[in-house]
């Protein structure tokens, strides 16, 4: 039954890209999305049966895929609690995804259609392969696949070139993180002799945390290596804003939801590993913070609308390392699966407010769209709201969870910065809302027309979402206000049902190792819990949701009562402005330091040095040697048969004489 | 009986005026008539040998020299008239067109 989760996706890329052309869009756009909406379906039967099943998992070897010796690797697929909320994720919202394109790519060609569709059918099958692969080879296979996909969807339109160009950045970016993850996933063999995610963990689980081997550290650095790449941290995470450069449906799924959160679910399904390699855990952390911190202030100034959400899910991520890196997996999950919804749900309206305004993706143009597209603004605004914080929508209950984890754990540095990066968060969030759908229009739709895509009829009027998009935006705000409800803490009077559901995936078998006892139950969650009061919590919870409403109340006061101050603001810190503006210069550091000079070196080194020089000029002075040898050789061959004969004779005394005298 | 020394040394005097008239000489047919020369002297030693271990078959070879030796004046002769043809000249140094 696993198989055909992502082997149903696979189907419908199959029949699309092989008989796309002569589909019609109906039928090639309904099918992506009918096999979208199966493995959904089938994912909630496995997800029902594995929570009923033995140690809250099912397995299937689908069948041996590399035998060699020490190394076995079957082709398994496994449903534990963290993998069933994955799938969950990948397939329900990837189907809203699928639904909402329907209508937005609807001005595709049959064939570029079809093709788009594909690529997104292709994207979702590899995306369950690695989310449910039950070792790391598989996994790998998926980590690839997502790769390429996103690549391919980049790259969608790809006569444009700064599509282009995206695209091979993304590639290029996340190989250098996928060399990491290769690495890592050798030296795991090499230390623990197998690939298979759970053994890999009871092995480790062998050693104390304190006594810690050195290739734990290594191997787990390396993982975290690919982690940056795929979800856009510190160092490798420049990729992600240009991504914006594909379908804003593919920004939601791809680059928001789903595949960037794979390094995070990458470090959670190796919780165990990383619990014993605490060094890497302070890395994680740290870069998590940073990067979150970072992004969040780049994203305080952008005017293109998919690049302040592309920083928002930087930023965002950032958090989910910082959760993981302070042991609090289950928050980090958490804070995954709720900003997948809210995520998703603030792309797909951008792409709303794109397609209604034929292109135009700079807020500097937007203004007043509250009225024109009532339902993409509630459904933006509460997408803004559960990402800034505000109680009780689903962003609050995950972000206060990492937020009270990284305290109570004793990280009060990363605390405060993950409190200042709520407040940018919330900052950045509400201007996007007030440039775009308050205020007035500052220009209109005719004179800003600097898209790519052809000014279709209704240029003139704004229309809202149309149906297949309105429903994709309204499930989404649902859950977006919903979602969050599953992680209620204790304090609040909730359970927090879903770390108590995720437990399992992050512990080695209890059964196995401290058979049934209670202190097997939460091995990796130190106590500190009991060790921070409830007033303490209250507090925390207090400074959270304080720091979302005047993030909200900032950006109110800047870019809704008093648009002059914003732009004063931006005069008087020129300098400061200018750098976030060009994004830390890191594009540009990155071009200096590592682009230009491997291009030099290429260019003067490789090709003009080794190529031309050495192997072109052993070739040729091969020629040009033999070439003068002959020249001195032929003067021998006089044509004067007197001669010839000459040296025949003394040749023959020569011999002669050596017998005689020899 | 006369040794079979004295031949040897008759027939490497031979020998040695055959090979520096067909070095020194100035004309294709007297360099012919030198490599005749040095032929004979070969001959003489194979008849003297041939003599001397008392078996014939340094004569037998003999004949076949000789036969061989027509053969080759025929064709150099050929030769020698068409190339005079062509350079109205027998000296050997006008025919040295063969080379790269």
């Amino acid at each position: 039954m696993l198989l055909l989760i992502p082997l149903l996706p696979f189907a419908g890329f199959l029949i699309d890209s092989l008989l796309g052309r002569r589909l019609s869009k109906a039928i090639s756009g309904g099918l992506a999305c009918l096999v979208m909406i199966a493995a959904f379906g089938v994912s909630l039967l496995s997800v029902l049966a594995a929570t009923h099943g033995a140690d809250h998992a099912i397995q299937q070897t689908v069948f041996n895929w590399i035998p060699s010796g020490d190394l076995q690797i079957p082709f398994a697929l496994r449903v534990d609690p963290l993998a069933s909320l994955m799938i969950l994720v990948v397939t329900g919202i990837g189907s809203l995804i699928h639904i909402y394109s329907i209508a937005y790519m609807h001005e595709e060609s049959d064939s570029e259609y079809a093709r788009y569709f594909s690529y997104m059918n292709l994207f979702a099958a590899f995306m369950l392969v690695l989310v449910l692969g039950s070792n790391f080879p598989v996994m790998f296979v998926g980590w690839e696949g997502v790769g390429l996909c996103s690549y391919l969807l980049i790259g969608f339109w790809f006569r444009k070139k700064s599509a282009a160009d995206a695209g091979k950045k993304a590639f290029i970016v996340n190989r250098i993180g996928d060399f990491g993850f290769i690495l890592g996933m050798l030296l795991i063999f090499v230390t623990f002799h197998s690939l298979d995610f759970q053994e890999v963990a009871s092995r480790a689980a062998q050693y104390a945390p304190e006594a810690t081997m050195g290739a734990m550290t290594i191997a787990t650095l390396l993982l975290f290596l690919g982690a940056t790449g795929k979800s856009a941290q510190i160092p490798l995470f420049v990729w992600l804003p240009d991504a914006m450069e594909g379908p804003t449906p593919v920004s939601a799924l791809i680059h928001a939801a789903t595949m960037v959160t794979a390094g995070v679910y990458m470090i959670g399904r190796n919780a165990v590993l990383f619990q014993h390699a605490p060094e890497t855990l302070g890395v994680v952390a740290a870069i998590g913070t940073a990067t979150a911190l970072m992004a969040g202030t780049i994203g305080l100034v952008q005017n293109d609308i998919k690049r302040v959400l592309a920083y928002s899910t930087v930023s965002q991520l950032g958090y989910m390392f910082l959760a993981m890196g302070v042991g609090a997996y289950a928050a980090g999950i958490f804070h995954l699966y709720t900003h997948a919804f809210f995520k998703a749900l603030l792309f797909l309206g951008s792409g709303a407010v794109i397609h209604a305004l034929a292109g135009e993706q700079d807020m500097r143009n937007m203004g007043g769209l509250r009225k024109a597209l009532p339902i993409t603004y509630w459904t933006f605004l509460i997408g803004a709201i559960a990402i800034a914080g505000v109680p009780p929508l689903a962003g609050f209950f995950s972000k206060d969870e990492i937020l009270f984890r990284a305290f109570s754990n004793g990280h009060r540095i990363l605390w405060a910065v993950g409190v200042l990066t709520a407040l940018l968060t919330a900052t950045y969030m509400f201007r996007v809302v007030f440039l775009t759908f308050h205020g007035e229009r500052t220009r209109t739709p005719d004179s800003g027309l600097a898209h790519d895509r052809s000014a279709h009829g209704h240029a003139n009027h704004l229309h809202d979402a149309p149906p297949a998009m309105a429903l994709a935006l309204i499930v989404l705000a649902v859950g977006s206000v919903f979602a969050g409800l599953v992680g209620v803490p204790q304090v609040l009077g909730g359970s927090n049902r879903i770390e108590r559901f995720l437990e399992p995936s992050f512990e080695v078998h209890a059964t196995a190792v401290r058979p049934g006892s209670d202190q097997g139950q939460t091995p990796l969650e130190p106590s500190a819990e009991h060790a921070v009061t409830e007033t303490t919590e209250w507090t925390l919870m207090g400074i959270s949701v304080g720091v979302a409403l005047a993030g909200i109340g900032l950006a109110a006061y800047f870019f809704l009562a008093n648009r002059r101050a914003a732009d004063a603001m931006a005069r008087r810190l020129s300098g400061p402005y200018r750098l976030l503006l060009n994004k830390y210069y890191v594009d540009e550091l990155y071009d200096a330091v590592i682009v230009q000079p491997i291009k030099q070196l290429s260019t003067f080194g490789l090709w003009k040095g080794a190529d031309v020089g050495l192997i072109d000029g052993a070739v040729n002075g091969v020629g040009a040697a033999v070439r003068g040898t002959s020249g001195v050789l032929r003067r021998l061959q006089t044509g004067s048969i007197r001669a010839y004969a000459a040296s025949l004779f003394l040749g023959v005394v020569l011999i002669l004489g050596w017998y005689l005298i020899g | 009986m006369v040794p079979l020394n004295y031949y040897l040394v008759l027939s490497g005097l031979l020998f040695s005026i055959g090979t520096a008239g067909v070095f020194l000489r100035r004309n294709l047919i007297t360099i012919l008539l030198s490599i005749e020369i040095m032929l004979n002297a070969v001959n003489l030693t194979f008849v003297a040998v041939g003599r001397y271990q008392g078996t014939v078959d340094g004569q037998i070879i003999t004949f076949f020299v000789m036969t061989v030796a027509a053969a080759e004046a025929a064709v150099g002769l050929a030769l020698v008239i068409n190339l005079f043809r062509h350079r109205e000249t027998l000296s050997p140094d006008a025919f040295t067109l063969l080379k790269w």
